[in-house]
């Protein structure tokens, strides 16, 4: 592992001086160190005890996960906490909150590529992994929710012998492609983006394994103008393909709610609010992620702190959406005269459920305002826990708007309060272990940063003889072939 | 620098050629294969008597309803004790060696086990009753019985099947003199099938609980 963090750590580039453009990557990087170091990471002989640990324990938890959706299978759903009046419990809660979080890599990867935001270059490659991972994570969740796990393919509309087809005007007919072509474009998108880099990895490979598995990864990648010609002809496309998903995943997940007819649940301000939530989330998992990371493989340098401080200023803005919702929402509740509504939200914020809203309210809306303060903004534990406190309220937005709407049904009769059983807890804590595994297995097998893109925002180095930049020509594309 | 040796490009192109092919094939295979028209039409078992349909109702022109009795009043369209049969075959081929199982039965009351030919699965209700008073000829669901020496089953009796005259009865609806006609096949079938949906008010239910209770 190249060190050669010493000298960035003092490097500050967060400033603000419009006359001054603050250089994005830090330290003495060169397309030679950027190549050295993003691979080092792969390469590196010994498996770290750090690293090892974490994959252990996210690997048991994975493992636990699994041995209890074969306990639901075999059991039945009952063995979750999901009873009337609250038949949607914990499963479709997780299954929204580990697709929120999947909206910050596509963002980040599209959506900025599109406007240009040079500073996605260092943190697009992971958080696109993140995204995958924790779409992964959340399309289990209604597989399993649907009761007979082995009749899921009716979820699809496949012609059959019972001429049976599922309901297309349900939104949850729409979720099936919403979240199919969200996950299939990010997939694509992602491994697109990652040829040129494994191209790197492949021709700096020693053992004839590595050299096949990347080569065969690199869909046999050289570099020639041509090929980047294409690549970043087709990347754009992809971007602008990619870029309405952004929008349109959440939008319909939040339809799973808004088209029903219940109060707290029928909204129109739902497919905007929950879009931002689920940006909002998506980037306090990135910060989550990147902090360690960087720190553990000495990233430091190219995740800067003036990456960190992007992060969070959208984490501002969007919490501050989320506010805006939550606000709105008790708004439109007084301001409609419907009973109903201002019953349900009233019994929101003080009823059974008043703990877990104000939870939510503290750790979206309050917490956040913190990131006013430069200082609090670029200060590493600060910005830690308070994307850990985002990611804590973000769930609970989705258990509050979950389970307070359906424990109160209309007759009072009916009401009921929701308890989680330990296989809603267990089920979880597995997601986020299944989650960390996959994206461990990430960190130490594929390059964690995108290098080709960050070298196109590099100084475009002068021709000095006696630099050596052979082992990193394939992917160190010239400015006028990238633009 | 390592370089893929050049019959690697042939595995990639049939690779690709069996990606394309491999889903459609499988597609194929399953909707053909799987289909209840592959694994449940033409279904023949073997019967412990062979009693001939083509003779009984073909031939000798005998009316379903005087062995399967109670399909105008029940769900169940009954398979007839050896009393019936005894009704002719008490005077009719009484030394027939391939009725000797009849006669055994007649004396001893030990039921013949018939080997059933149209099995619907459980979880599926099904009412004869409802379906011969309506105007749903025998034929239309086994087709010619008449003329089977051995009863197979005729049509596929899945639930798209069943949901597609549920959907369009007057394609197969018949005026109530004419449930048990083995011929029936008028030109105007669906002027007719219109006139007896209007005159008995015949609006067949789609719904799940209709046959899955």
């Amino acid at each position: 592992m190249a060190t050669i963090t010493a000298g960035a750590a003092t490097l500050d580039n967060t400033g603000d001086d419009p006359r001054v453009r603050a250089p994005l990557i830090v330290g003495n990087n060169d397309y030679t160190t950027i190549t050295d170091r993003v691979c080092a990471v792969v390469e590196d002989p010994k498996v770290r005890k750090a690293w090892l640990i974490a994959f252990l324990t996210a690997v048991s938890l994975t493992g636990m996960l699994f041995a209890l959706v074969g306990y639901l299978i075999v059991t039945g759903v009952g063995v979750w906490g999901n009873q009337i009046p609250v038949a949607w419990g914990w499963p479709i809660v997780n299954f929204v909150f580990w697709v929120g979080i999947g909206h910050a890599g596509t963002l980040i990867s599209a959506i900025l590529y599109l406007f240009r935001q040079n500073w996605r270059t260092s943190i697009n490659r992971f958080a696109e992994a993140m995204t995958i991972f924790a779409v992964v994570c959340a399309g289990l969740f209604p597989g399993i929710h649907v009761g007979r796990a082995w009749l899921a393919y009716w979820l699809f509309p496949i012609p059959n012998q019972m001429l049976m087809w599922p309901q297309f005007r349900s939104p949850l007919l729409w979720d099936v492609f919403a979240v199919g072509t969200y996950a299939s474009v990010s997939t694509v998108f992602w491994y697109m983006g990652m040829i040129p880099d494994l191209a790197t990895i492949r021709d700096r490979a020693k053992h004839p394994v590595r050299r096949f598995v990347y080569g065969l990864l690199a869909v046999g990648w050289r570099g020639s103008a041509r090929h980047w010609h294409r690549y970043e002809r087709a990347y754009l496309l992809m971007a602008a393909l990619a870029t309405p998903l952004v929008l349109s995943v959440h939008t319909i997940v939040s339809f799973d709610f808004a088209v029903s007819q219940l109060p707290g649940w029928h909204t129109t301000i739902f497919p905007p609010y929950f879009v931002a939530g689920a940006i909002f989330s998506g980037f306090a998992m990135v910060v989550t992620l990147a902090i360690p990371a960087r720190a553990y493989f000495g990233m430091k340098d190219i995740i800067t702190m003036r990456h960190l401080e992007n992060m969070n200023k959208i984490i501002l803005a969007t919490g501050m959406m989320v506010g805006y919702a939550y606000a709105m929402e008790f708004f439109i509740a007084w301001y409609g005269g419907n009973e109903f509504e201002q019953f349900a939200f009233i019994n929101r914020a003080t009823g059974p459920y008043a703990w877990a809203y104000w939870i939510m309210v503290s750790c979206n809306v309050i917490s956040p305002q913190l990131f006013w303060f430069k200082k609090l903004r670029t200060s590493i534990p600060v910005m830690f826990v308070l994307a850990i406190f985002v990611n804590i309220g973000m769930w609970f937005e989705r258990f509050v708007i979950t389970i307070s709407t359906l424990n109160r049904d209309f007759l009072p009769s009916s009401w009921g309060y929701f308890r989680p059983t330990l296989v809603d807890i267990c089920m979880l804590i597995g997601s986020f272990g299944l989650f960390f595994t996959l994206f461990l297995l990430f960190l130490r097998f594929l390059p964690m940063i995108a290098m080709a893109e960050v070298k196109s925002i590099l100084p475009r180095p002068a021709a000095h003889p006696g630099n050596d930049h052979s082992s990193s020509s394939h992917t160190s594309p010239s400015h006028s072939e990238l633009h | 620098m390592f370089h893929f040796p050049s019959w690697t490009l042939t595995v990639r192109d049939m690779g690709g050629a069996v990606l394309l092919v491999a889903p459609l094939y499988i597609v194929g295979l399953v909707a053909f294969g799987a289909s209840p028209k592959t694994t449940d039409v033409g279904y023949q078992p073997d019967q412990p008597i062979e009693f001939s349909h083509a003779l009984h109702a073909g031939q000798l022109g005998m009316d379903c309803r005087y062995c399967h009795n109670t399909v105008e009043k029940a769900a169940h369209a009954a398979v007839p004790p050896a009393a019936t049969c005894m009704n002719c075959h008490a005077g009719i081929k009484t030394q027939s060696p391939k009725l000797q199982l009849l006669r055994d039965t007649y004396e001893n009351g030990e039921p013949i086990a018939w080997q059933r030919v149209h099995d619907l699965p459980d979880y599926a209700y099904f009412d004869h009753s409802a379906h011969v008073t309506r105007g749903i000829g025998c034929a239309s669901c086994h087709g010619r019985i008449d003329k089977m020496e051995k009863v197979w089953q005729e049509h596929p009796l899945s639930m798209g099947w069943c949901l597609d005259c549920h959907r369009n009865p007057e394609d197969h609806l018949r005026p109530l003199d004419q449930i048990t006609n083995m011929t029936w096949a008028p030109e105007n079938q669906r002027e007719i099938g219109l006139e007896i949906k209007a005159k008995l008010n015949i609006a067949p239910s789609q719904n799940c609980s209709t046959c899955h209770r």
